[in-house]
């Protein structure tokens, strides 16, 4: 199993429950805004503590309230592509690259920065200020500095949003090469059905909460990899 | 402005109970500042009143407090007294502890404010790219939080550098000891016909306060933009 994740979250008065299984190397988390998708990516990435249930990536486990096994976020490795980005606004372009880079184990890395650089087209930012970055540029400083940081698996929200279409499409490509030739398993939330049919090998449903089934359903596989 | 040795020694003091006062308060109120900013916890709005008591009580009452802890006849006092010899009372260095526990609150809340304006998620995205907690807070929340440590340091400083209530209660008023600028100041205006001093130690005052606050703004403005301010 890539994912499998079956967790109550509890943020203020709403609660979300979210359960899927994915075997897929990519899967793809849709549902309508407000459904909490970008609330089951904290929860995997341990930012966010689930009220009960459990998450295995890869057959690891990195939370079950039923043993009290709770990863820490930083033990997790999730290469978390947030959908605000999150640079380091007191770094550079570089200083935000390098921040994840050297905390990773050199034997880990997938990936190297020339590698990300080219790819993202990011070589000429490296020594802007993140202030000073077009939205397309963030996002992409924001993927780079993900990928650098060796993760075992990755989380990306809406990383395809608010780039131009040649940018979308290189970056698309890289998601598919990752996918097709790492053992990374990818959790991708999307708002775009052109994106998740090209990407996705199963894809997850999450409903609006606040019904009556406040339960997810997790649809078959589309395409299994 | 021609000043007199005694004049010199008395802004000599002055510096040196400030320096220490803010340099030894600096840690401990950015601690504070950290646990009411990041952490709710049981008691945690009673420590961010105890913190501020100085702030509202009438300074002569604060000095008071630290003579019955700290004076010789206190507990803290008597044993700091049997132990190693040391007497806060009449002693430059409690004059130094006086004008910390009254900056103390203001370099509080400057830092305090610092720290919240620092994007949680930011130390969220540290976390998952494999900072460790401690890691996470030195590397983001640290630097980012900069402008307010020294925009508290400085208010302390300026605190400090005027603190006369509780300097006086508690230390008392022994030249070169603790004979603070706004001591030498209300010593002077005891003396009849000593206008002139008075008026020296006062401006002096009045530039080094000054001096004190303006870079504290210029350090908040120039990383927190035209529109931000200290007080």
């Amino acid at each position: 199993m890539s994912f499998d994740v079956d967790i109550e979250l509890t943020l203020g008065e709403r609660r979300i429950a979210c359960a899927f299984a994915s075997g897929a190397k990519l899967t793809a988390l849709v549902g309508p805004s407000g459904a909490g998708k970008t609330s089951v990516l904290n929860a995997i990435s341990g930012l966010l503590k689930p009220s009960s249930g459990r998450i295995a990536v890869a057959g690891n486990f990195l939370f079950d309230s039923s043993t009290h096994c709770d990863i820490a976020p930083e033990k997790r490795r999730a290469g978390y592509v947030f959908q605000d980005a999150r640079l380091f606004p007191h770094l550079r372009v570089e200083g935000n690259l390098a921040y994840g880079e050297k905390l990773a184990a050199p034997a880990e890395r997938w990936i190297t920065r020339s590698n990300v650089t080219g790819l993202l087209q990011i070589e000429d930012l490296l020594g802007r200020w993140p202030a000073t970055l077009s939205g397309g540029e963030t996002r992409r400083v924001a993927i780079a500095r993900a990928l650098l940081s060796a993760p075992r698996f990755l989380l990306l929200d809406e990383p395809l949003a608010s780039l131009d279409p040649d940018r979308a499409e290189a970056l698309a490509s890289l998601i598919e090469r990752i996918r097709d030739t790492l053992d990374i398993p990818i959790l991708l939330v999307s708002h775009s059905a052109d994106e998740v049919d090209r990407l996705a090998g199963e894809v997850v449903k999450l409903d609006a909460p606040d019904t009556d089934t406040p339960q997810v359903s997790s649809s078959t596989g589309r395409r299994d990899l | 402005m021609i000043l007199s040795t005694a004049e010199w020694a008395v802004i000599a003091l002055s510096l040196r109970v400030s320096l220490v006062a803010v340099l030894v308060t600096l840690p401990i109120a950015y601690a504070l500042a950290w646990l009411i900013a990041r952490r709710r916890f049981p008691g945690g709005m009673l420590l961010d009143a105890a913190i501020h008591l100085p702030l509202v009580l009438p300074p002569v009452v604060t000095g008071w407090l630290l003579l019955i802890v700290l004076g010789r006849n206190g507990p803290v006092g008597a044993w700091l007294e049997a132990a190693f010899g040391i007497t806060l009372v009449f002693n430059w260095l409690g004059a130094a502890i006086a004008a910390a526990v009254m900056a103390l609150p203001l370099m509080v809340r400057a830092m305090r404010l610092s720290i919240e304006a620092v994007d949680r998620r930011l130390v969220g995205a540290a976390r998952t790219l494999g900072a460790s907690p401690f890691r996470a807070f030195l590397t983001i929340t640290l630097p980012l939080s900069l402008p307010g440590i020294a925009a508290g340091a400085m208010l302390g400083f300026a605190r400090s550098l005027g603190e006369f209530g509780a300097t006086i209660t508690f230390a008392a008023n022994i030249e070169g000891q603790t004979r603070t600028l706004p001591l030498a100041i209300y010593s002077g205006l005891q003396v009849p016909g000593n206008e002139d001093a008075v008026a020296r130690l006062a401006v002096i005052s009045i530039i080094l306060s000054l001096g004190a606050l303006m870079v504290s703004e210029w350090l908040v403005r120039r990383s927190q933009g035209s529109r931000a301010h200290v007080l």
